[in-house]
């Protein structure tokens, strides 16, 4: 038991750092079936976001908490200029969406490090989240719990979005049928750009959240973006039930192998695991259900 | 000759005729040892594009994980070279710096030179066999696939960097010496590499071409353009897309292989997720379903990337960047679609100008000229 609690809570908290990554890409890749790169590189942005932030601020203490809207709207933002000029144009062809916005992500890679250079750039930890909490003779990092918190929540505002106004209605309807959805008067248009926004937004948070764990570089999106897509095919498309498990199940998984391993046979077993699961559930672990084969 | 870049059934061997010759008689002649050495690992990477231009562009499967098995075969002909330089039952010499000092059950195959040839083909064919089955007999396909398949190149370079003992870690393997045999350093043996090279290449275009008139290369469009009805008319489209995907993995083996001792080393950086997305790009801007295009494609963004990295590093990656996103968003048929609507315009001639008959040759591949 003294062995199991602190490894079920390292998954827990890897669980957490997944699942705001793949949040928003589970949300925007479900919408219109695209598969958005340069999510990653959002991501990035939004821990630049909490570096800037805290220089204007100059209060560690404060600029946490206002690089996490300020993040959002700096994902966001850069979410809906993506949509707009690009993947709007290349509806039909999601497997080129795909290497469109890879190429996006490079620009944006390059893009930070002309502009904050290529060593990692700090965040400080504000004051409030040093130290750990102890229960039961385990200590828990307060940043990690803190993350932890901050998934819960994005989680359940989303749902709460998706489920009770009207704007989530219309974001499901376009998710299970989106011809259906049009003719039903429903501006798919409209519901594209607002879900990429939403989606973008979220890997900014994911990004403010993440500084907290370690330094800010431009690489930082690329060592998230694989994990992320990983914990969105498990989950299954279209499903925040299923991104919130398979993001667990993942982070759960790598901690219990690194522990009985080393990290990198870990991701390597958490991909044979995964190719195993796909086995019994191609689709994932929620399906949409859709009259389309296969 | 204006076909070459799209699928016409005999002006391709016109121009791999001429290909072979300028390779193979022009190019050691004309090029300094250097600029040879350069060309030579160009043709490697041509070689992953030849399997990805099969794959990607005939059989519809985005493959972003091509770094894996590239990177299978340089390591077990990186395996091999450094076994050789250590002589008859030595250790090589980072296993004694890193540690144990012995070398792994899994290492001894490769001190045979006819087993590590077997091993260069057998490993990936062997790997991506067992992979493409479970994964296209349960039908996941498109942006699973992709995703999946990229995620394998990720979790290979991790586990090298990992088994730092075993594989050299980050460093990867290096400091050969001699290949098979052949001192490595001697200028002569290097333009047996190049010859070797070309002409792998070369045998590996005319089974690409082979594959695309048969029957199997109609199958194989067609469970790209309609798996459903393929499946529906009694074929198995999973058995078509695992054979495919078994055939660009051994190409990109058989490119990494050669690299290495073209190169001199191989290491993660070379295998991950960014060269796997990045052997890509000389496919899609070179045409990803013809038969030249992603060679030549593939040749000029390696030139181009020499030729601007060495003085703009950063002006190389928003380059690349900017090439993704061009292409693939305005042209995805590549550079080939340009000389196709040319000349289904000359043909038609119903664009009002009926172009001349003996229109001058469109330069069809001024890419192809890296020398």
């Amino acid at each position: 038991m003294d062995l199991l609690l602190p490894q079920l809570f390292a998954g827990l908290s890897l669980g957490s750092v997944l699942l705001l990554a793949a949040l928003g890409l589970a949300l925007t890749f479900g919408q219109m079936g695209v598969i958005n790169m340069a999510h990653g590189e959002f991501m990035m942005a939004g821990a630049y976001t909490a570096f800037v932030t805290q220089a204007l601020v100059g209060s560690a203490d404060v600029s946490l908490l206002v690089a996490l809207p300020v993040g959002f709207l700096v994902g966001g933002v850069l979410g809906l200029i993506l949509e707009a000029t690009l993947i709007r144009r290349m509806y039909h062809r999601p497997l080129d969406t795909l290497l469109v916005t890879w190429g996006v992500a490079l620009l944006l890679q390059q893009v930070a490090r002309d502009v904050f250079g290529a060593p990692n750039v700090d965040v400080s930890i504000p004051t409030w989240l040093t130290g750990a909490v102890s229960i039961g003779g385990l200590a828990l990092p307060k940043t990690r719990l803190f993350i932890l918190a901050v998934a819960i929540v994005s989680v359940l505002a989303l749902a709460v979005v998706l489920r009770s106004t009207s704007l989530g209605r219309r974001i499901r309807a376009v998710v299970q049928n989106r011809d259906l959805a049009e003719a039903s008067g429903i501006s798919s248009r409209a519901t594209d750009r607002t879900t990429f926004f939403i989606g973008s937004g979220l890997a900014g948070i994911a990004g403010v959240a993440v500084t907290l764990l370690g330094s800010t570089g431009p690489n930082l999106g690329m060592s998230y973006i694989v994990d992320a897509f990983l914990v969105v095919v498990v989950g299954g498309i279209g499903h925040i039930k299923g991104t919130v498990i398979a993001a667990a199940a993942l982070g759960l998984m790598q901690a219990f192998f690194e522990f009985s391993t080393t990290a990198s046979i870990a991701k390597v077993l958490v991909f044979v695991v995964i190719i195993a699961f796909l086995q019994v559930r191609p689709q994932g672990l929620l399906v949409t259900r859709t009259r389309s084969l296969a | 000759m204006i076909r070459i870049l799209t699928t016409g059934r005999t002006a391709p061997l016109v121009l791999l005729a001429f290909a072979a010759i300028l390779l193979f008689a022009v190019a050691p002649i004309a090029l300094s040892p250097f600029r040879l050495s350069l060309l030579a690992r160009f043709l490697c990477v041509a070689m992953v594009a030849v399997g990805i231009g099969l794959a990607w562009g005939r059989g519809g499967l985005l493959t972003l994980g091509q770094g894996l098995y590239f990177g299978l075969g340089a390591y077990v002909m990186a395996m091999h070279l450094k076994l050789a330089d250590a002589g008859p039952a030595g250790v090589p010499d980072f296993m004694t710096l890193y540690g144990t000092g012995q070398v792994p059950w899994w290492w001894e195959p490769m001190r045979s030179p006819v087993m590590t040839l077997v091993l260069i083909v057998l490993v990936p064919a062997t790997l991506a066999a067992a992979l493409g089955w479970a994964i296209f007999t349960r039908r996941v396909r498109g942006a699973y696939f992709a995703i999946l398949s990229q995620a394998l190149a990720a979790a290979f370079a991790i586990l090298l960097i990992g088994q730092q003992q075993t594989t050299g870690g980050t460093n990867g393997l290096n400091g050969f010496r001699a290949f098979f045999g052949y001192d490595l350093t001697d200028p002569v043996n290097q333009r047996m590499l190049f010859i070797i090279a070309a002409g792998v290449l070369l045998v590996m275009v005319v089974i690409a071409r082979q594959l695309m008139v048969s029957r199997f290369g109609e199958l194989l469009v067609a469970v790209r353009d309609a798996e459903d009805r393929v499946r529906f008319l009694g074929y198995d489209p999973a058995a078509v897309k695992t054979v495919v995907y078994i055939l660009a993995a051994v190409m990109a083996a058989v490119g990494g292989a050669l690299l290495v001792p073209i190169v001199g080393i191989i290491s993660p950086t070379d295998v991950g997720v960014v060269p796997s997305i990045g052997f890509l790009i000389g496919v899609a801007i070179g045409g990803r379903a013809t038969l030249l295009g992603p060679v030549l494609g593939s040749i000029a963004v390696s030139w181009a990337e020499t030729s601007v990295a060495e003085q703009f590093p950063s002006a190389w990656t928003y380059f690349q960047g900017a090439l993704f996103l061009g292409v693939i968003a305005f042209l995805p048929d590549g550079l080939a679609s340009i000389v196709r609507r040319r000349r289904a315009a000359a043909s038609s001639g119903d664009d009002g100008a009926p172009a001349p008959a003996t229109e001058p040759e469109p330069d069809a591949r001024p890419e192809g000229r890296t020398s």
